[in-house]
């Protein structure tokens, strides 16, 4: 089974790209496949705390959080987290912050990269 | 002992979204990956401007007086300065009326020793065929 590492980029609103994200991610998990996740850009908007459902809106944090609990590795980046305001005690528990340069490190071992969304 | 080629390839015009800055953050950012691998690993990123995107790569960026914000131009420069290869696509330029002179050709004076490389997209296309990873923005 293969290693796959999703950058995604999208908004929590405004585009269904962030939910093609973690319907793949899903997929692959039920597939076998070891998924991690990097939240940037918008993204990171993800990982806070205190998200209300409504049903305008794509609401994931019940699918996010559900992967995490089957092995996911989800991390935010931080210095996008920091600039939109929130901190490390405003993040979900079981999500992983770290900088730009980690992330750049989990690409020598994944075995695909794929990178989802952006405004 | 493992390395990644990676491509950063940037469609999208610059300050309109945050894609092209996210790019470079990213690929300058590999700099100090090492921290976070194992000994001998290594990554190898290359930024290609295509489509609307090689505007970043655009010289003369006013985005501090503008916008209060580093320049996307600064970034390009730092790039240079790191000897990460920064590489233009030469149709697309041409497409939007841009010459080699209207771009971010070096970083002399931040002491780069490598230039920005206008390429055609058969390059652009031929390195994406041999990358590991290809990290569109």
């Amino acid at each position: 089974m293969g290693d796959l590492t999703m950058g995604i980029f999208p908004s929590l609103v405004g585009s269904m790209s962030l939910d093609f994200a973690f319907k793949l991610g899903e997929a692959a998990v039920e597939k076998g496949h070891k998924v991690n996740l990097w939240l940037s850009g918008n993204a990171v908007m993800m990982a806070k705390k205190g998200q209300k459902a409504f049903k305008d809106y794509s609401h994931n944090q019940k699918r996010m959080l559900g992967l995490i609990e089957k092995g996911t590795e989800v991390t935010a980046c931080e210095a996008c987290a920091e600039a939109r305001g929130y901190h490390k005690e405003d993040t979900l528990e079981g999500v992983k912050r770290h900088s730009m340069d980690w992330y750049l490190a989990k690409t020598v071992k994944t075995d695909r990269l794929l990178h989802i969304g952006g405004e | 002992m493992a390395e990644a080629k990676l491509l950063f390839v940037v469609q999208r015009p610059p300050y309109k979204n945050e894609n092209p800055r996210l790019a470079l953050t990213h690929a300058i950012a590999s700099q100090t990956a090492e921290i976070y691998m194992d000994d001998g690993d290594a990554v190898i990123p290359i930024v290609a401007f295509v489509g609307d995107g090689v505007l970043n790569a655009v010289k003369g960026q006013k985005a501090m007086e503008t916008y209060g914000v580093t320049s996307t131009e600064m970034h390009i420069k730092t790039s240079l300065l790191i000897d990460m290869p920064i590489w233009v696509c030469k149709e697309d330029m041409e497409r939007l009326g841009l010459t080699e002179d209207m771009m971010i050709q070096d970083a002399e004076e931040l002491g780069a020793e490598i230039k920005t490389t206008f390429v055609s997209y058969a390059d652009i296309q031929k390195e994406m065929e041999q990358t590991n990873h290809l990290l569109f923005f």
